[in-house]
């Protein structure tokens, strides 16, 4: 399959654009800086499947498009779906003989947010890993409902202020822990899962050309820091994914075949958590002494989850 | 290359296997599905051909109905032939999706086994899911036996792919009444039916590169309601294909179709207007009592449930003096579908018959050949006297006290 060159940032932004950049995103999301991560990673034909969420309603609105590819969106929950039907249909009719180009590489890509593919679309997603459709599906991860003004979902993290999970005088915000998307995904066998983000754009363009090489479902999880909800300046969008790779809040590491786990990313210098959230408006009520408690026992889960990838990385299992 | 199958002249299929060997024929390119009472036979069915190398195509076992309809739009969008089959709660967790494959105009066929929809659950037939689908933007066919369930479904395709309609359609069959009842059918070679419904011809498909196409856009109070009366004019206007259709496969077959059936209805004086298999039981009642009792009955009964045959119901009852419209499902309060859609018909004319509405059969009760005649020779009394002497809704066969709604206001 065709590749592009990803050695250069400046040549890698602008090959194969297939994202118009006249979308209605909001300044400074970090959705289509992913998006055309993807797209421009590959020279092969795409077949792009979307769940409702942000990224659909900012891209396909009639009589406009934003997508220079063959693109699907049905509703909230079965892009992955959609993307196991359009793989199949591709099967039957290469077998057939129906195809107008049957030689071009063609790959299957969905998209989803965090509620579409932790919340609603669990099932759907599921199922086609289950199956073995070779796709790859994409979350964008900005741990709320974004489209909807800003909901919990369970990709959440502990201690978020959400507009359903709210801190107030007697509540800290999210109670619950994140959904350990990445784990799911791996358990169910699929050859290639990870988690990546914008900021390290290299290893994620790298992860992406993985996926898309591996035959079979694959999985990948990018961090996409959300300026509206997470409520921090547009400007600042990769300095945020910054903090939160470099406190380990969003770790970057690949699980191959469900037990070869690579991690990906090691910050130099490691940094508290603390720096991570005061740098976002979601997190502000915690600063206040009473919540002291949440910050420490967020600092403890990332510490205890760096020491498991850590340990699983050494002993390849 | 799929192996073709040697069929007799006569075959003893069932309403399921019948349904089976049509997808077989029409050579599916993808059948994304999963298994429900009543209708997973035709899923086996279709696996059982798929293990033996019949078919080409791709068969994908999904994780819900409405993974399966999912799927089903996504491989259509990909420009091939497509269909599945469900029932009842099946039905109903595909009901989203059902909207977003009409409105993306994509010509799936779906087989509907009607069976009665929870709570209380139950898996016997009648017309809940059927009725459910009404406002979904298919074309709804509706089968009375197993025969009509498998030419029905050759023809489903040919109309629904027609560049000229490009929707989906759904052919209904009654739960077990039709679907687990062996009957002698017809079936064409593989070969005929194949040439029948011809080759699938992609429209906008995703999987032709050469131009970017995007489907399930979003739309506002600027194009939503333009979008939705093209969407509606396209399945109002779908009646000349469907015609043209029916008319090609009588010249093949020798059996014909219309989109609104009539039987013994020249000269009839009552009617009832029924769907399903019930129209058979109510056909054999009529031809009893016009030999028995001189009492002039007939059948109406809508082969096509949408587009509704709005005109030819019209026509057809325009000289009948008392109608009884017969719905299979639970009205939930109101009167049922098929009264209020002759209703609406008749309501258009000067001379328009007295009309009553029987729920019947609900969760599989069985409806007899002499409960069909009580109901025409009651038609016949509110004929006579030319008023209607019971409450116009009524239900049908049900134990305890009688349940009956409404009575005609009379100047």
């Amino acid at each position: 399959m065709a590749i592009t060159s990803i050695k250069n940032l400046k040549e890698f932004s602008t090959n194969n654009e297939r994202l118009e950049g006249a979308h209605l995103l909001c300044p400074g999301c970090a959705h289509s800086m992913i998006v055309r991560e993807l797209l421009n990673c590959t020279d092969d034909n795409l077949v792009v499947a979307t769940n409702t969420g942000c990224l659909e309603v900012s891209t396909a609105v009639y009589p406009y498009t934003s997508w220079d590819t063959s693109w699907i969106h049905i509703g909230f929950e079965n892009a992955a779906t959609a993307a196991a039907g359009a793989e199949a249909m591709y099967k039957a009719r290469k077998r057939k003989g129906t195809l107008k180009d049957p030689d071009a590489p063609v790959k299957f890509v969905a998209f989803g947010g965090d509620g579409s593919t932790y919340d609603i679309g669990f099932q759907w997603l599921s199922g086609a890993v289950e199956r073995g459709h070779d796709f790859t599906y994409i979350c964008l991860d900005n741990e709320n409902y974004a489209n909807t003004g800003g909901q919990r979902s369970s990709a959440t993290p502990t201690g978020a202020h959400t507009s359903t999970a709210q801190a107030g005088r007697v509540s800290y915000g999210k109670k619950q822990k994140k959904k350990d998307m990445v784990a799911i995904m791996a358990a169910h066998g699929a050859p290639y899962v990870a988690q990546l983000s914008p900021n390290k754009w290299k290893s994620m363009a790298k992860g992406f050309q993985k996926a898309l090489e591996t035959e079979g479902p694959c999985f990948i999880n990018t961090v996409s820091a959300c300026t509206t909800e997470w409520k921090f300046d547009p400007k600042d969008t990769i300095h945020v994914t910054d903090l939160a790779t470099d406190s380990l809040m969003f770790p970057i590491y690949e699980i191959i075949n469900g037990t070869e786990l690579n991690i990906l990313y090691r910050p130099k210098n490691i940094i508290p958590v603390e720096e991570y959230l005061a740098a976002q408006g979601r997190y502000r009520h915690l600063f206040k002494p009473e919540n002291r408690h949440v910050i420490d026992m967020i600092q403890k889960e990332v510490n205890e989850k760096w020491e498991y990838l850590q340990r699983r990385e050494e002993a390849r299992v | 290359m799929a192996e073709k199958m040697e069929l007799n002249e006569i075959e003893v299929w069932d309403g399921n296997h019948a349904a089976a060997q049509a997808l077989r024929q029409a050579q599916v390119d993808v059948v994304a599905a999963y298994p429900i009472t009543p209708s997973t036979p035709i899923v086996e069915g279709y696996g059982a051909f798929m293990a033996n190398g019949y078919i080409d195509g791709e068969f994908v076992m999904v994780e819900s109905e409405h993974a399966a309809m999912s799927g089903c739009v996504g491989a259509s969008a990909a420009g091939g032939r497509v269909a599945t089959a469900t029932s009842s709660q099946g039905f109903m967790l595909m009901i989203e999706v059902l909207y977003q494959a009409s409105g993306m105009r994509l010509p799936i066929v779906l087989n509907v086994v009607n069976r009665a929809v929870a709570s209380p659950l139950n898996v016997r037939g009648d017309h809940g899911d059927m009725y459910a689908g009404r406002d979904s933007g298919w074309i709804q066919l509706d089968a009375f036996n197993a025969q009509e369930v498998y030419d029905l479904n050759l023809c489903a395709f040919k109309i629904g792919e027609d560049i000229n309609v490009r929707l989906p359609v759904m052919v209904h069959q009654d739960g077990f009444t039709t679907s687990h009842t062996a009957q002698n059918i017809r079936p064409l070679s593989d070969d005929e039916a194949y040439a029948f419904v011809g080759d699938f011809k992609p429209v906008d498909e995703m999987l032709d590169f050469s131009k970017a196409v995007t489907y399930g856009a979003q739309t506002e109070e600027d194009w939503h309601y333009e979008h939705k009366a093209k969407q509606h004019r396209a399945l109002m206007d779908s009646y000349t294909v469907i015609d043209r259709v029916f008319e090609e496969f009588e010249k093949k077959t020798g059996r014909e179709y219309k989109r609104l059936e009539t039987y013994m209805m020249d000269d009839a004086e009552v009617a009832i207007v029924a769907l399903g298999a019930t129209v058979e039981t109510c056909i054999l009642a009529a031809k009893q009592l016009r030999e028995e009792e001189g009492i002039k009955a007939g059948v109406v009964a809508p082969r096509c449930i949408r587009p509704f045959p709005f005109n030819e119901m019209r026509d057809v009852l325009a000289n009948v003096k008392a109608v009884a419209t017969l719905d299979h499902s639970a009205p939930m309060g109101a009167m049922g579908m098929l009264y209020n859609e002759v209703a609406g018909a008749m309501v258009s004319t000067q001379d328009r018959p007295l009309i009553t509405n029987f729920i019947y059969g609900l969760g599989g009760r069985d409806f007899s050949i002499n409960e069909a005649k009580r109901i025409f020779r009651e038609q016949k009394g509110h004929a006579d006297v030319g008023y209607i002497t019971t409450e116009i809704q009524q239900f049908s066969g049900l134990r305890g006290p009688k349940l009956g709604f409404y009575e005609m206001k009379r100047s």
